[in-house]
């Protein structure tokens, strides 16, 4: 059964923007645009866009902050505006940009003033801070008031406080935002972790693809509000126009091949390089390369999953 | 939808103001001079009216007790609504600052919230001057006490305290959807507070209408009070007017819990 459900849900903004002293427009942003998709409990699932894309707005609908100008929403079978409070249970928090912890209590006193607040069994209670602070390594954070942390210790700081009452959901709008190499690679341990053991269902958003190569199966891909990719994260490379190469090493140099299908795009000395559709088969192009020059060597690159992502979002501009 | 019991949200709220106070305290020195300063500060507003009290004998046909019954009883209900809300009148900067989306993902109500938020002892300041400033006019006023002016003395004490805090609640709704907008709220607390500090009477009629029908203020202690002191009424509305504080304080509280509520719904959040 899914746990989320979005159905044809959209979301705009009234903005007034000032044109001259005397003068407002009135302008209604799309922020999210007839979207709709389902996650089933388990999943942790990849939410992914340019720049004012609407990710966090979906995910500020799927939480209860934000009611939805239109069409229906279903979080663990409530909807999250009506039943936000009932829902705060069940749904863990981390917004990458800015916490939602109390800026001047020491971490230990806001994990226990969250304890109180979402009535979790002291016994319980202990358990989780006692792996959370292992697994994120919180040890010495825990007498610091969260002002003094760095971005880095507070995101981990944050992601135990959402987690610390056991929520089926946890959503992340930017967790690895700002985090150094080795603590992205740690947090992502830890989410894979959390999703394995705890049985937590994640919907992640981030600019980062490494994080969804690592931890997503599924991605989703949202552009001006719309949904444009639902899938494994393989099967974005065949999606749009990614391109794949075949470098081509000739015997000698030699001007640029012509095959069908192909179109040289680099020449030096006798290695030429050759773009063709992601999706297109590649043995058709091969052997006619074979077939009409004298060839020394040949492979095909794949297409890096940023340079798939980047030629997505820009196509759509 | 799934409202907590009162007794939750009591619970909810007393968590938080503690945390408040605790970590308020660790200034302690601050904290002292902040509660002796603002005591000192509200005392010399009664002061003020003291000296006035020294040239004439009464005011708007008032003796100095009288005054010190509507200072007193006025100055206590906005003390306690402000001791339990004044942190309402931060909701703009609690948008701004991304806060309030915080709040909104908490299994607790976020009026609770809010009204906790920064929760601040030195408030107490207000309220004990008000204690003493009144409880000096109980004792020195000319009162006829019979039992119905007996239980009204609580129950304006009460209503006053709601209606200031309704008042606050539509400022801080109206600063959930204008986070920019400069705070209106205290212009009609603070403001109310200082009218109905002196007796209506010196007022013009349209004012004393205004805080009647418009902003019904005056149910904070005028009308109550009329009957108390037993004085007649200039706007010569029925009697039972002296005892509509609970409905004039129901029907606020009702008009800033559907606002507040509206609010929400209507919240946009932040862009980033
Ligand atoms: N409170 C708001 N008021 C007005 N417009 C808003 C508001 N919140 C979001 N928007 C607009 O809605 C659109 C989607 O914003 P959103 O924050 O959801 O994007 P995003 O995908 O999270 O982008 P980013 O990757 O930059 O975080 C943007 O055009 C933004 O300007
Ligand atoms: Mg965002």
């Amino acid at each position: 059964m899914s746990l989320i459900e979005v159905d044809r849900v959209s979301r705009t903004f009234v903005v007034r923007r000032k044109t001259s002293t005397l003068r407002r427009a009135r302008q209604v942003v799309r922020a999210v645009d007839d979207l709709s998709f389902t996650v089933t409990a388990g999943e942790m699932v990849g939410y992914i866009g340019p720049n004012g894309a609407g990710k966090s707005t979906t995910i500020k609908m799927l939480t209860g902050i934000l009611v939805p100008s239109s069409g229906r929403l279903r979080v663990a079978g409530l909807d999250p505006s009506a039943a936000r409070v009932e829902l705060a249970r069940r749904i863990g928090v981390v917004f990458g940009q800015r916490t939602t912890l109390w800026w001047d209590l020491p971490l230990r006193d806001s994990f226990a003033l969250l304890r109180r607040i979402y009535r979790v069994p002291l016994t319980r209670f202990r358990q989780n801070l006692d792996t959370f602070v292992e697994l994120l390594d919180l040890g010495d954070l825990l007498h610091r008031p969260v002002r003094q942390l760095s971005l880095g210790q507070r995101m981990r700081g944050d992601i135990a406080a959402a987690l610390l009452h056991d929520p089926d959901i946890l959503y992340l709008d930017e967790p690895t935002i700002g985090l150094d190499v080795v603590s992205k690679s740690a947090l992502r341990g830890f989410l894979r972790e959390v999703n394995a053991e705890r049985n937590v269902t994640v919907l992640l958003t981030t600019h980062d693809l490494v994080d969804i190569e690592q931890l997503c199966r599924r991605v989703m891909v949202i552009d001006h509000g719309h949904l444009v990719y639902d899938g494994e994260l393989a099967g974005l490379h065949a999606f749009g126009n990614a391109r794949r190469t075949l470098v081509v090493d000739l015997s000698d140099p030699a001007p640029p091949v012509d095959v069908r299908g192909a179109t040289v795009t680099r020449v030096d000395g006798p290695r030429q390089w050759l773009e063709f559709p992601a999706q297109a088969s590649a043995a058709p192009i091969v052997a006619a390369v074979a077939a009409g020059y004298d060839v020394a060597d040949l492979s095909i690159q794949e297409p890096a999953i940023e340079d798939v992502i980047r030629q997505l979002y820009l196509d759509r501009r | 939808m799934a409202d907590a019991p009162a007794l939750g949200r009591a619970r909810a709220y007393g968590l938080l103001s503690w945390m408040w106070i605790r970590s308020s305290m660790a200034y302690r020195t601050s904290f002292v001079i902040l509660l002796t300063s603002s005591f000192a500060i509200t005392f010399l507003d009664f002061a003020a009216i003291l000296i006035m009290f020294a040239s004439v004998d009464r005011l708007g046909g008032f003796s100095v007790s009288e005054v010190a019954f509507l200072y007193g009883s006025t100055s206590l209900a906005l003390g306690f609504a402000d001791l339990f809300g004044g942190s309402l009148d931060r909701v703009g900067a609690r948008v701004r600052d991304g806060s309030l989306d915080a709040m909104l993902l908490r299994p607790v109500p976020t009026l609770v919230q809010i009204m906790a938020d920064q929760f601040a002892i030195r408030r107490l300041g207000r309220v004990l001057q008000a204690v003493l400033v009144f409880g000096w006019a109980l004792a020195t006023a000319d009162i006829g006490w019979t039992w119905d002016r007996v239980l009204l003395v609580p129950a304006m004490l009460v209503c006053g305290t709601a209606i200031f805090l309704a008042i606050l609640v539509l400022a801080g709704a109206f600063q959930v959807l204008a986070s920019d907008a400069a705070d209106v709220g205290n212009a009609f607390t603070y403001g109310g507070n200082t009218m109905l500090q002196y007796p209506l009477t010196i007022y013009p009629t349209e004012v004393v209408r205004a805080v009647t029908f418009v902003v019904p203020v005056a149910f904070v202690n005028w009308y109550p009070a009329l009957h108390i002191l037993d004085r007649a009424d200039p706007l010569n509305l029925p009697t039972w007017w002296q005892f509509a504080s609970p409905l004039a304080a129901a029907v606020m509280c009702g008009v800033a819990a559907m606002c507040w509520r509206a609010a929400l719904r209507h919240y946009r959040s932040t862009g980033s």
